[in-house]
């Protein structure tokens, strides 16, 4: 699938977008994978109560399922306007 | 309704004198601007505003529908820049036609609160002494609830 990071995740990963094996059954257990592989992404998803998720651009939350989802983006939350 | 997501600066006069223009079902139109300010109070340089193309599109018509079911509007405009900005430069606008004012006004406000902390926006201010993203504020998400 695809995993798109945007404004400071975007840069403490250092991509802003990648495409992702896994066989991980919620956005928890992503997190959870990707994590354990590098310490980019540990200090990325160190707070989650500071990252929000949307899959296949629909806000969602980190016990939700990933059968199906093409597309997961991991980003702060929202400062428009 | 019209969403424009864009880089380029949009022309406010131009808009609101387009936005329902020859429309005389709606007795009510409200436009609101937002602007670049100096947030840091330091010298801030510029603005850089990131965004996720695709759902942002998708998260303002969302947003815009559902003032649209709340309201008796006849239209909406939501205009959002991304890219870098200077103080002083538009950043956004929203509009709302309605037949009546209270229905523009409420709109717009729930508008702003929702394009606030619901749209895939993220600023970044740019300063002499570095760069730093703003950190969204608990009273944004607080401004959601009374809705």
């Amino acid at each position: 699938m695809d995993v798109l990071y945007f404004a400071w995740v975007r840069e403490r990963i250092g991509v802003p977008k990648e495409k992702v094996e896994t066989t991980a059954a919620t956005v928890s257990d992503l997190v959870a994978e990707l994590s354990a592989r590098e310490d980019r992404y540990a200090a990325a998803f160190a707070d989650l109560s500071a990252l929000r998720v949307a899959l296949d651009q629909e806000l969602s939350d980190f016990d939700a399922p990933l059968a199906g989802v093409g597309e997961v983006a991991f980003f702060p939350p929202m400062t428009g306007g | 309704m019209r969403i424009s997501v864009q880089q380029e600066p949009f022309d406010l006069g131009a808009e609101a004198n387009a936005f329902a223009a020859g429309d005389t079902a709606n007795g009510a139109i409200v436009t609101f601007t937002g602007v670049v300010r100096d947030l840091a109070q330091t010298d801030l340089a510029c603005m850089e505003i990131e965004h996720y193309p695709g759902m942002t599109e998708r998260a303002i018509a969302k947003i815009a529908e559902e003032a649209k079911t709340r309201w008796s509007l006849g239209d909406v405009l939501v205009i959002h820049r991304h890219g870098r900005l200077a103080p002083g430069d538009r950043i956004m606008m929203v509009a709302t036609a309605a037949p009546h004012r209270k229905d523009a006004f409420e709109a717009a406000e729930y508008l702003m609160d929702y394009l606030k902390s619901r749209a895939p926006f993220w600023k970044k201010e740019i300063t002499a002494s570095g760069a730093e993203w703003v950190a969204a504020k608990d009273e944004d998400e607080d401004a959601l609830s009374r809705w």
